[in-house]
C-alpha cells in the first residue's frame, strides 16, 4: 500500500512547514494550501486521502469547505481551545475529527491514523469491534467484557454500538442523542450523561478510560 | 364603566394561581369566641410542622398569661416586638422588618384583626399579614368570627356587641381555614373557670356576649364561614381548570349603592347573598346628574363604600345614567344580572308620589331579575339639593338698581296710572337677577318689583295697600316666576360648568402630553411632571427615581423640598410595592406626603409625592381620577425615554462587546499561532536532534512553552471576566467527567504528583458550563502541582452534602499562611515566605473564582492540618444539581 496522502490546509506558513515535517517523518506524502481556493484545488488534483483543516482560513470561512470535502477524503479539523461552537458545527456538517490548537505532534499523528483507518473501513464496515477488554459484536447486537456478557439496556447498547462503528473518533453530542432518541431530543444532554455513567459503571474499572468525554463536544471510544 | 366581568373566569383564575405560585400561604384558625383555643391550637399545629424541619418564628403571639400556651411558645425562636414611640401607651408592635430581613418559612401572626399602634406602617395587623405573604413566607393566624368584615353586622345584631376591628373576607378567601371549635357548654365552663382571657368590647357586655344562644350562633356561623371557604376553594378550582359552566346556574347579584351612611349595609348585604348563592358579585353606582353635584363627605362616603365592595371580594363599577332607574336596569341587562339588591328609598312621600320611588319603576322595569329590597338603617344621607349659586351683596344693589330703572321707565312710558303691561315689564328684572345671580337676587327682585308695582301703579297709589285682589295674583306670579327661573338657571348653570371643567382637565391633560412628547431626557420630564401636578392640584410636588436600591430625588417644584426620614420610608414602601402610601391613603399614614407610583410593565419606575402647605390631605377624592390619568401618561413618557436611553446604551455596549470581542480573538490567535509552532518545532528537534547533553534543554523548552501557554490562556480568561464577557453554556455536566478532562489537560504539568480521586461515580449532574469548570479545575491542580513537593499527592474529592456537593482539591504542599484564605482569591496576590520562587501570574486562582461565581459557585480555601497542605473547595449549591431519577426514566424510555 502506498504512503497516504495528506492535505495540510493553513495560513500560516510556520505551521504548514511544521506538519509537514511531522508528517513526512511519519511517511505520509503532504501537500499544501493556504487559502481555500488553493485546497480546493489541491482536493481535485492530488486527491488527499485525508484533510488536515484550519477553520481561520483568510479566503473563506473553513466551515463552508467541509460539505466540499466531505466524502472525497477524511477530514480533521484545526480549531482553538474554546471554540467549542465551531468544533460542533464542523463535527455535524461531517468533519470526522478534531484537533485542538496549539496540538502536539502524538495526538495529531493518532487522529490521523485513526482517521485513516476509519476511511478504509467505512467500505467494508467490520461486525465485531474489540475495545481494551471489552467486545461488541455488532451484528449479534451483544457486548461482552473477558468472555462475560454485559447486560445493557436497549439506549446503552445504542450509545455503545454508535460509538463502537467508529472506534477512536469523536461522535458529537447530537449524533448520539439522534441514533438513540431521534431527532426531538437534540439538546437533551443530560440524557447522554445519565446513559454514560451507568455504562462506564457496567463496562468495569475501565469504563472512564474507554468512553472519553471530549468537553462540551461529544464522546469518543477508547480514545 | 370600570366592571370587572365576573363572568370571564379562566384567565383571571389562572392569573391568580400564577400569583400565587410566589405567595406565601395564610392559615386561619377561626373560633366562633375567645376563648375556645385558637391560639394554643395555632402552636400546636406549627410545632408540628416545626417538628417536620420548617422553620418557624412567632412573630407576635399573646398569652394573656395562660401556662399552657406560654409552655408552647418556647419551643420557638420570638422575633422581638418593635417599639412605637410617640403613643401614649407603649405599644409593641409586630416587627415586619425584622421578619423580612429573617425570612423564616413560616411566622404565626396572632389576632389577625388587630389594629396597630400609630406610627406603624400600616394601621392594620393583616396589611402586615399581607405584605408577609407576598414576600412569600407563610403565615399562621386565629381571627374570631365576629371580627369578619361581612359577618359584622349579623354578629352585632343579635350579640349587641359591634366590635370595630374587622378582616375584609378576602383574606379568608386565599386562606386555609381550620375552625377551632368547643361545645359551647365547655367554653361557658371555662370562663366561669377564669381560663378565658376576655378583651375589652366583650367585658362591656359579658353576661350578654357569652349567653349560650349567642356562642351557639356564633359556633354555626365560624362552621358556616369555613364551610364556605372550602366551596370557595372548590370554585376557584373550578374556574382554573375553566369549567365556568358548571358554578351555580349563572347567578349574578348586583347592588346598587349611593352616598348615603347605610349604603356599607347594603353592600355587607350583597356579599352574604353572593356567598349563599355563590355567585359573582358587583357594587354599582349610578352616577346621575343629581349625584355629580354630591358635597365632598358624600363622595368620601361613596368612595369608602365602593372600596368595602372590592374588599369584599366584589367588583365594582361607576356609570353615567341620566336616572338611576335606567342606569341599574341597563347594567344588569348588559352584565345579565340575576338579583338586585338595593335599599329602600328615604325620599319624601311628595317626591316618590311625583317621580314614582325607585324600587317601584325598577320592579317593573326589570323581567327576570329578583328584586330584593333592604330597609336602610336611620342617618341615612339625603343626596344634596342642587345648590343654587351664591348671591353676593353686589348683586342686590344691581338688582335694586334694575328694578328702579324699570320703575323710572313704566312711569315716564305710562305716568302714574295703572296700566295692566307694566306688571309684564317687571319680568324683566326678575328673570334677569334669578338667571344671573340666582334664587336670592330673584327672590329679592320679586319682592322688590311686586314692592315697587304696588306702590307706583297699583291703586291706591303710593301705598302698600292692595286694593283689587286680582293684583294681589301678580304681586304672587312675580315671586313665583323668580323661584322657578332661578332653579332652572341654577341647573342650566350648574351643567355647563361640569361640562366646562371636565373640558378643562381634557385640554388640560391634552396640553400636558403635548407638552411631554417634546422632552426627551429625564430631568426635564421630572420637572415638566412635577410643575404639571403642582398646578392641577394645588400642591407640592416631588419625584423620585429607584436607582440601586435607593430613591434619588430628582425634580422638586417648588425646588428644594426636603423629605423627612418618615416620608423617605413611605416613598422606598411605595417604590417597592408599587402602591400608594402616605397621608390620604391607607398605608404608612403618619406621612405628611402622599406618594404615588408610576407603574409600567416594567414594575415602578419613579415615585411622585405630594404635600400642601395647610397641612389638609394632598388629594381630594374627586381628583384621584385625574391624577391617575396624569401619572398614567407621566408613567408612559418615563418609559419612553428610559427605554430610549437603553436602546442607546445597549447599541454602544453591543459596539463595546464587539470590538473587545474581535480583539480578543485577534490577540488569542495571534499569540497562538506562534505558540503552536514553537512547541511544534521543539517536539520535532527533540525527535531528530535530541542526545543526552541536550536532552534538559528540551525538557525546558517544552515546559516553558506550557507555561506560556497557560499564562496566555489566563490572560484572555481574565480579560473574558473583567470585561463581564462571559457566555454562559449551562449543560448538566458529569463532575467524574469535568474531573478526569482536566485531569488528562494537566497531566504533563503535575507529571511528578500521584493524583488521587475520589469523586464518586454515583453524585447528581450538575448544571454548570463545562468549558468554565474546566478551567477550574486546570487552574487548582496547576496551582497544587506549583506550590507542592514533587512526589506529594494531590487528592480530588467530591462528596455529597445536605445542601450541595463539595469538590475539593487537596495538595500536600506548605499551605497557605495564616489570614490570607481570605484574600487568596484576589488577583495578583502570590503567596510570599517560600524559599522557592514559584511560576505564575497569580491569576490562576482569580479565575477559578471569577469563573465560579460566574457559574453560581462558591470557593473557599484553607490549610489543612495532617498531612499539611492547601485545601480548595468548590460548592455546587442544590439548586445547579440535576435531579437524576426523572432524568434518568425519561433518559431510558
Amino acid at each position: 500500500m502506498s504512503a497516504a496522502t495528506i492535505l495540510v490546509v493553513d495560513d500560516e506558513a510556520a505551521i504548514r512547514r511544521l506538519v509537514r515535517g511531522t508528517l513526512t517523518r511519519a511517511g505520509y506524502d503532504v501537500v499544501e494550501a493556504d487559502t481555500a481556493r488553493a485546497a480546493m484545488s489541491a482536493l481535485a488534483i492530488d486527491k488527499p486521502d485525508l484533510v488536515l483543516l484550519d477553520l481561520g482560513l483568510p479566503d473563506r470561512d473553513g466551515l463552508e469547505l467541509i460539505p466540499l470535502i466531505k466524502g472525497k477524503a477524511a477530514l480533521i479539523v484545526v480549531s482553538a481551545r474554546d471554540q467549542t461552537g465551531e468544533k460542533v458545527a464542523a463535527l455535524d456538517l461531517g468533519a470526522d475529527d478534531f484537533v485542538t490548537k496549539p496540538f502536539d505532534s502524538d495526538e495529531l499523528l493518532a487522529r490521523i491514523r485513526t482517521g485513516l483507518r476509519h476511511r478504509l473501513a467505512s467500505e467494508a464496515e467490520a461486525e465485531v469491534v474489540t475495545v481494551g477488554p471489552i467486545t461488541i459484536d455488532l451484528a449479534l447486537r451483544r457486548v461482552r467484557r473477558d468472555n462475560e456478557e454485559v447486560r445493557l439496556t436497549p439506549k446503552e447498547y445504542v450509545f455503545l454500538a454508535e460509538l463502537a462503528k467508529h472506534p477512536g473518533r469523536v461522535l458529537t453530542h447530537r449524533q448520539l442523542l439522534r441514533a438513540g432518541w431521534g431527532p426531538a431530543h437534540d439538546d437533551d444532554v443530560e440524557y447522554l450523561r445519565v446513559v454514560v455513567r451507568s455504562l462506564r459503571q457496567k463496562l468495569g474499572p475501565e469504563g472512564m478510560t474507554l468512553i472519553r468525554s471530549e468537553l462540551g463536544v461529544g464522546y469518543r471510544l477508547g480514545g | 364603566m370600570t366592571a370587572r366581568d365576573p363572568d370571564r373566569p379562566a384567565p383571571e383564575a389562572f392569573l391568580r394561581a400564577a400569583a400565587q405560585e410566589g405567595l406565601g400561604r395564610l392559615k386561619v384558625f377561626l373560633g366562633a369566641a375567645p376563648g375556645v383555643g385558637k391560639t394554643y391550637e395555632m402552636l400546636t399545629d406549627a410545632a408540628a410542622r416545626a417538628r417536620e424541619g420548617v422553620d418557624v418564628v412567632i412573630g407576635v403571639v399573646e398569652t394573656h398569661g395562660r401556662a399552657e400556651t406560654e409552655a408552647l411558645t418556647r419551643s420557638f425562636e420570638i422575633m422581638p416586638r418593635r417599639h412605637t414611640e410617640g403613643s401614649v401607651r407603649a405599644l409593641d408592635e409586630m416587627d415586619i422588618d425584622a421578619i423580612l430581613a429573617r425570612r423564616p418559612r413560616l411566622v404565626l401572626v396572632d389576632e389577625l384583626a388587630h389594629t396597630n399602634a400609630p406610627g406603624s406602617r400600616h394601621p392594620k395587623r393583616y396589611q402586615d399579614v399581607d405584605e408577609l405573604l407576598a414576600a412569600g413566607i407563610d403565615v399562621f393566624s386565629t381571627v374570631n368570627v365576629q371580627h369578619i368584615e361581612s359577618l359584622n353586622d349579623v354578629v352585632a345584631s343579635f350579640t349587641r356587641v359591634r366590635v370595630r376591628e374587622t378582616v375584609p373576607d378576602r383574606m379568608l378567601d386565599d386562606a386555609d381555614i381550620e375552625v377551632v371549635d368547643i361545645p359551647p357548654d365547655e367554653l361557658i365552663e371555662r370562663l366561669k373557670a377564669g381560663k378565658v382571657y376576655v378583651p375589652d368590647e366583650a367585658a362591656r357586655a359579658l353576661g350578654h356576649f357569652f349567653s349560650r344562644t349567642n356562642l351557639q350562633a356564633l359556633r354555626e356561623l365560624a362552621l358556616r364561614r369555613a364551610a364556605q371557604a372550602v366551596d370557595a376553594e372548590m370554585l376557584g378550582d373550578l374556574r382554573a381548570r375553566a369549567l365556568a359552566g358548571t358554578f351555580a346556574a349563572g347567578e349574578r347579584v348586583l347592588v346598587a349603592v349611593d352616598a348615603a351612611a347605610s349604603a356599607p349595609e347594603l353592600v355587607r348585604a350583597a356579599k352574604r347573598l353572593a356567598d349563599a348563592l355563590r355567585a359573582p358579585w358587583t357594587a354599582l353606582h349610578v352616577e346621575t346628574e343629581r349625584s355629580r353635584r354630591l358635597d365632598r363627605d358624600s363622595q368620601t362616603r361613596l368612595a369608602a363604600t365602593l372600596a368595602l365592595a372590592a374588599q369584599l371580594g366584589g367588583a365594582t363599577a361607576t356609570i353615567p345614567a341620566a336616572n338611576v332607574v335606567d342606569g341599574l336596569c341597563d347594567f344588569a341587562a348588559e352584565a345579565r344580572i340575576t338579583q338586585i339588591v338595593v335599599g329602600k328609598s328615604l325620599r319624601s312621600w311628595w317626591f316618590e308620589r311625583r317621580y314614582g320611588s325607585v324600587v317601584d319603576r325598577l320592579v317593573r322595569g326589570i323581567d327576570g331579575v329578583a328584586v330584593h329590597v333592604l330597609p336602610t338603617g336611620k342617618g341615612a344621607a339625603q343626596a344634596a339639593a342642587p345648590r343654587a349659586n351664591i348671591t353676593r351683596p353686589i348683586d342686590y344693589l344691581w338688582t335694586l338698581v334694575m328694578v328702579a330703572c324699570v320703575t323710572g321707565i313704566a312711569e315716564i312710558v305710562t305716568g302714574p296710572r295703572t296700566v295692566n303691561s307694566v306688571d309684564m315689564m317687571y319680568l324683566v328684572p326678575v328673570l334677569t337677577a334669578a338667571t344671573i345671580s340666582g334664587l336670592r337676587a330673584g327672590l329679592f327682585a320679586g319682592v322688590l318689583s311686586a314692592l315697587a308695582y304696588n306702590f307706583f301703579f297699583l291703586p291706591p297709589l303710593y301705598t302698600f295697600t292692595i286694593a283689587d285682589p286680582a293684583n294681589l295674583v301678580t304681586v304672587m306670579v312675580l315671586l313665583v316666576v323668580a323661584v322657578i327661573v332661578s332653579q332652572l338657571a341654577a341647573r342650566t348653570r350648574y351643567q355647563a360648568d361640569l361640562a366646562t371643567s371636565g373640558a378643562r382637565a381634557n385640554a388640560a391633560l391634552a396640553g400636558f402630553s403635548r407638552q411631554l412628547t417634546g422632552v426627551t431626557t429625564v430631568p426635564e420630564l421630572a420637572q415638566s411632571i412635577c410643575a404639571e401636578i403642582a398646578r392641577l392640584f394645588d400642591v407640592r410636588a416631588v419625584m423620585m427615581l429607584p436607582k440601586r436600591g435607593d430613591l434619588i430625588l430628582i425634580a422638586a417644584v417648588p425646588p428644594g423640598d426636603e423629605l423627612g426620614a418618615v416620608e423617605l420610608a413611605a416613598a422606598r414602601w411605595v417604590a417597592d410595592k408599587g402602591r400608594p402610601a402616605g397621608r390620604g391613603s391607607d398605608t404608612l399614614t403618619a406621612a405628611d406626603w402622599l406618594f404615588h407610583p408610576l407603574n409600567t410593565g416594567r414594575g415602578t419606575i419613579a415615585v411622585i409625592g405630594m404635600a400642601r402647605d395647610d397641612g389638609r390631605d394632598p388629594l381630594r377624592p374627586e381628583s384621584l381620577a385625574l391624577l391617575t390619568s396624569v401619572l398614567d401618561q407621566s408613567a408612559l413618557a418615563l418609559d419612553r425615554i428610559q427605554l430610549e436611553a437603553e436602546m442607546a446604551d445597549v447599541a454602544q455596549l453591543r459596539e463595546r462587546d464587539r470590538l473587545r470581542a474581535t480583539l480578543l480573538a485577534s490577540v488569542s490567535h495571534d499569540l497562538r499561532t506562534p505558540l503552536t509552532s514553537i512547541v511544534a518545532a521543539a517536539n520535532e528537534l527533540r525527535a531528530t536532534a535530541a542526545t543526552t547533553a541536550n536532552t534538559p534543554l528540551f525538557d525546558t523548552l517544552d515546559s516553558e512553552t506550557q507555561r506560556l501557554r497557560r499564562f496566555v490562556a489566563n490572560l484572555l480568561d481574565m480579560a473574558r471576566i473583567e470585561a463581564g464577557a462571559l457566555n454562559l453554556n449551562i449543560v448538566p455536566t458529569d463532575l467524574t467527567d469535568a474531573v478526569a478532562g482536566a485531569v488528562h489537560d494537566v497531566r504533563r504539568a503535575l507529571a511528578d504528583h500521584p493524583i488521587v480521586l475520589a469523586v464518586p461515580p454515583d453524585l447528581p449532574l450538575v448544571r454548570i458550563d463545562p468549558q468554565l469548570f474546566h478551567h477550574c479545575l486546570i487552574n487548582l491542580l496547576d496551582n497544587a502541582g506549583k506550590y507542592a513537593d514533587p512526589g506529594t499527592t494531590v487528592t480530588i474529592a467530591a462528596t455529597r452534602r445536605y445542601d450541595g456537593i463539595e469538590l475539593t482539591v487537596t495538595d500536600e504542599g506548605p499551605g497557605l499562611p495564616p489570614g490570607t484564605e481570605a484574600r487568596i482569591f484576589d488577583t495578583f496576590l502570590r503567596v510570599e515566605g517560600s524559599d522557592r520562587t514559584k511560576d505564575g501570574t497569580g491569576l490562576g486562582l482569580a479565575i477559578v473564582k471569577g469563573f465560579a461565581e460566574a457559574m453560581g459557585l462558591t470557593v473557599a480555601a484553607s490549610t489543612q492540618g495532617e498531612p499539611q497542605g492547601a485545601r480548595f473547595a468548590v460548592y455546587f449549591p442544590e439548586a445547579l444539581l440535576v435531579r437524576t431519577p426523572a432524568v434518568a426514566a425519561e433518559a431510558a424510555e
